[in-house]
C-alpha cells in the first residue's frame, strides 16, 4: 500500500470505529432488555467489567447512557420528568436522566436499556451510592458497593510494595472476593477464572493502549483534541474495558495516532495553542462548546476528565494473569485511586502534564451538577496560579442542564481568554 | 490625520468613542441598544463621526466590543468587552490593577498588570443580581427615575438588609419593605449596599490590588461610587469617560491596528484579535 493511500485508510478511523462500536453497544443492550435479560450496572469509575463480564453480564454505564441523551439533545426532556416525579433542579443530572429512562421503562435515544439485575459501585464519587439505592429501591436487586482506600492527603498516597498498600489491597481483595458469589447467585453462572484471565488480558492491552494514546498526544501537532475526539475514544475505554473489541480498538488507536505523529498530522485545525481540560464536559451542546476554543486554534493535549472518568485506565495498569485475584484488586485499587486524585489533589498532576505536554495553558469547566468533581476546581486554580505562571480560564456550564448554558456568556469569556493569551504571546515575543 | 474608531453594543446602551493617532478622544456617542442591535451600532458610530466632525472614509480601523460586537457589520474586526475595558482602564488610570465594570447586565473584575496584560477576570453568572439591571428594578418598584436613585439613596441613614440575590425577586423585596414603612432613601442605600456587595465579591475572586477603576454605566451613580469607596476602603478611580471606557479600549485596540498595517514587521497588534 503506497504512502498516501495508507494514510486515507487509517486517519480517522479510531473515531469512525469508536462511533461504529457505540451504536453496536447500544444495540446488544436493546436486544438484551428485549430477552428480558438482567444488567450489571457500573459506573466508570471503577467498573470491575473485566470480572463482570465473567458472569456474562450485559454491561449498562448509568452514566454514558445519561451523557448520550445530552449529547443528543434530548436532555431535558429526562430531566423535566425526573423533576416532575419530585428530584430538585439541583440533583446530578446524570442521575436525573437515568431516573427518566428507568421511569420510561429503559426508553433511551440509542435504543433501549435492560433492567438492572445487580448494581456495582465503588466510594470514587459518593452520588454513586445514593444512585444505587434509587435502583435498589426500584427494583429490589442488590448494589454492591467496593470501598476503596484513597489517598490520605495530597502526596499520601501509600506506594506500592509498602505495608500500608499491601494492607489496602488485601482489604480490596477481601471485597472482590464478597462479589464473585453475589455475581454468582444472580447470574446463575459459577465463576471461571480461567476466563477471569481472559478478561484481564483485554483488559491489559486495553490500558495499554489508552496510556500510550495519552502519551502520544504530547507530538506538536496533537494528534487527537482530548476534548472532543478523546471523549470517543474514552467511551471506548469504559464500555469495552476487558472486551476483545476494546483490546482490538486500541491496538488499532494506537497505531493511527503513532502513524499521525511520526508524520506531523495533527487535528482537523491548524493548532495555534494546545490547552489542558480540567472538569468534565458541557454535553448539552458538546460540539459547540469544542468549537468555542478550536475556532481560535485551541486544541485540548490532555484532560483530566481522561484519566478520572477511565477510572485511572491512563496509568496503563497491566494485571499480573497468574495472580488474577490478587491483581485485580491492586489494579482497581490503583486505578480508582488515581481517579480520586485527578479530581481531587490534581495540582502536582497538571503541572507534570502542563510541561509534558507543553501547554499554553488551562481551561476549567466546574459543572452546576456534579459537585464531586467541580468543588474543589476553584481551590484548584489558585494552588496551580500559585506554583505556575500559566494563563488559566474558569467558565462554568453543566453537563447535562442546558438551562445552565449560556452560550453567549461562555463565548465572552472563552474569546477574552485567547485575547489575554495573544496579548501575553505578543508581550513575550516582542522585540 | 488617521482616526481609529471602537463601537460597544451593550445590552442596554450601546456607545461609540473615536480617537485621532494621538489617542486623544475626539467624537463620542451614546444610544439605547433597542431591539435592532445593527442599527443601534450604526446610528452610534454615525453620531460619534458627526459628534467629532470627522468624515467616515478618515476612519481607518473600526473595532466592535460588547456582546452585540459581531452585530457591528462595517467593523474591521471584534475585541470581548473585557479586553477593552482593561485597556480603556490602564490607558486613562496607568496604575490601574484590577478594573470593576459595571453595565447593564452583567459585571465584570478584571485584574491586570501593569503593562495592561489581563491576569484573570470573572463575572456575573447567569444573573444580573449585582449589575444596573438590579438598580432598573427597584426604580420600577420604586417609581423613580434611574438617574434619581443615586442622589436618593445619599440621603439614606440606616440601609436596610436586601437579602435576595435574584433581581425579579428584589423587587417584591423592596415593596415589602415599603410596606413595613421604611423610607425610600433607607431602601435605595440598601440596595446600593447588595449591589457593591455582590461586585466585590466577584472582584475579591480575581484579587483585589490598587489602583481600582471603575467603569461602565452606573459608574454615573454616584451613590454607587461611594458606597464602593466606603466597602473597597479606597477611592476608584471613575474618569469622566467611564461610561465610555469599552468602546475607548476598542478604539485603542484599532489604532494598534493601524499603526501595525504601517510597520508591518511589527506585526500583531496588542491584544490579538484586534
Amino acid at each position: 500500500m503506497d504512502h498516501a493511500a495508507h494514510e486515507t485508510t487509517i486517519v480517522g478511523r479510531g473515531n469512525e470505529a469508536g462511533a461504529r462500536l457505540f451504536r453496536e453497544w447500544f444495540q446488544g443492550l436493546t436486544a438484551a432488555a428485549e430477552e428480558g435479560r438482567g444488567a450489571a450496572y457500573v459506573f466508570v469509575m471503577g467498573s470491575l467489567c473485566e470480572l463482570l463480564r465473567v458472569f456474562d453480564f450485559p454491561v449498562v454505564f448509568p452514566e454514558i447512557n445519561s451523557l448520550q441523551a445530552a449529547v443528543r439533545r434530548v436532555a431535558h426532556e429526562y430531566l423535566n420528568e425526573a423533576e416532575n416525579y419530585g428530584y430538585s433542579p439541583d440533583i446530578c443530572g446524570y442521575v436525573k436522566a437515568d431516573v427518566a429512562t428507568q421511569l420510561r421503562g429503559g426508553t433511551h435515544p440509542m435504543g433501549k436499556i435492560p433492567k438492572p439485575a445487580l448494581a456495582v459501585c465503588t466510594n470514587a464519587c459518593n452520588t454513586y451510592i445514593k444512585w444505587g439505592e434509587i435502583w435498589e429501591r426500584m427494583y429490589g436487586m442488590p448494589m454492591f458497593t467496593l470501598d476503596i482506600p484513597g489517598s490520605r492527603g495530597a502526596g499520601l498516597a501509600s506506594p506500592r510494595g509498602g505495608d500500608d498498600f499491601e494492607r489496602d489491597r488485601r482489604y480490596v481483595q477481601a471485597q472482590l472476593e464478597e462479589l464473585i458469589p453475589l455475581c454468582e447467585r444472580v447470574s446463575g453462572k459459577t465463576f471461571d477464572v480461567d476466563k477471569l484471565r481472559q478478561h484481564m488480558g483485554w483488559a491489559n492491552e486495553l490500558n495499554a493502549g489508552w496510556q500510550r494514546t495519552l502519551e502520544l498526544n504530547r507530538s506538536r501537532p496533537a494528534v487527537f483534541n482530548a476534548l472532543s475526539d478523546g471523549t470517543i475514544y474514552l467511551g471506548v475505554a469504559n464500555g469495552f474495558r476487558g472486551a476483545p473489541e476494546g483490546a482490538a480498538f486500541f491496538r488499532d488507536l494506537v497505531e493511527e495516532m503513532a502513524h499521525k505523529a511520526e508524520r506531523g498530522i495533527g487535528t482537523t485545525i491548524d493548532e495555534q495553542w494546545r490547552l489542558i481540560f480540567v472538569g468534565v464536559p458541557c454535553y448539552p451542546i458538546f460540539r459547540r462548546f469544542s468549537e468555542l476554543f478550536s475556532d481560535w486554534g485551541g486544541v485540548f493535549v490532555n484532560s483530566t476528565y481522561l484519566w478520572f472518568a477511565s477510572g485511572g485506565a491512563n496509568l496503563g495498569f497491566r494485571y499480573d494473569l497468574a495472580r488474577p485475584l490478587e491483581s485485580l484488586a491492586e489494579g482497581v485499587l490503583l486505578g480508582v485511586r488515581d481517579a480520586m486524585d485527578s479530581m481531587f489533589f490534581q495540582t502536582q498532576a497538571l503541572v507534570g502534564m502542563i510541561d509534558d505536554f507543553a501547554a499554553d495553558g488551562v481551561v476549567y469547566h466546574p459543572i452546576k451538577s456534579c459537585r464531586t468533581v467541580s468543588t474543589g476546581l476553584a481551590d484548584s486554580r489558585r494552588a496551580l496560579m500559585a506554583v505556575r505562571d500559566v494563563p488559566s480560564l474558569f467558565v462554568e456550564s453543566d453537563m447535562m442542564d442546558r438551562r445552565v448554558v449560556s452560550e453567549a456568556q461562555m463565548k465572552n469569556r472563552v474569546d477574552a481568554f485567547f485575547e489575554g493569551l495573544a496579548a501575553r504571546h505578543h508581550q513575550a515575543t516582542s522585540p | 490625520m488617521a482616526y481609529a474608531a471602537g463601537v460597544d453594543v451593550g445590552s442596554t446602551q450601546t456607545k461609540a468613542v473615536v480617537i485621532n493617532e494621538a489617542r486623544e478622544i475626539v467624537g463620542r456617542a451614546l444610544t439605547d441598544t433597542g431591539a435592532n442591535v445593527t442599527r443601534a451600532a450604526e446610528t452610534t458610530f454615525q453620531e460619534a463621526l458627526k459628534n467629532g466632525g470627522i468624515p467616515e472614509e478618515e476612519v481607518e480601523f473600526v473595532v466592535g466590543t460588547g456582546y452585540g460586537r459581531y452585530k457591528v457589520t462595517f467593523g474591521n474586526t471584534q475585541v470581548t468587552e473585557i479586553s477593552c475595558h482593561a485597556r480603556g482602564a490602564v490607558h486613562m488610570f496607568p496604575r490601574t490593577r484590577t478594573v470593576l465594570d459595571m453595565g447593564g447586565q452583567d459585571t465584570k473584575a478584571i485584574r491586570v498588570q501593569p503593562t495592561g496584560e489581563i491576569v484573570d477576570f470573572c463575572m456575573n453568572d447567569k444573573c444580573a443580581a449585582g449589575t444596573g439591571r438590579f438598580l432598573g428594578a427597584a426604580a420600577v418598584a420604586l417609581d423613580l427615575p434611574l438617574a434619581d436613585l443615586g442622589p436618593t439613596a445619599l440621603r439614606g441613614e440606616r440601609a436596610v438588609k436586601i437579602s435576595t440575590t435574584c433581581t425579579v425577586f428584589a423587587e417584591s423585596e423592596v415593596l415589602s419593605w415599603l410596606g413595613k414603612g421604611k423610607k425610600i432613601e433607607d431602601i435605595l442605600l440598601g440596595v446600593h449596599e447588595s449591589i457593591a456587595a455582590r461586585s466585590i465579591g466577584l472582584l475579591r475572586r480575581v484579587g483585589i490590588e490598587a489602583e481600582v477603576t471603575f467603569t461602565g454605566g452606573v459608574t454615573n451613580n454616584q451613590a454607587m461610587v461611594e458606597t464602593l469607596n466606603k466597602r473597597l476602603g479606597l477611592r476608584v478611580n471613575v474618569g469622566d469617560e467611564a461610561h465610555f471606557m469599552g468602546a475607548l479600549g476598542a478604539a485603542l485596540f484599532a489604532l494598534d491596528r493601524i499603526v501595525a498595517r504601517r510597520a508591518p514587521a511589527h506585526a500583531e497588534a496588542k491584544g490579538g484579535a484586534a
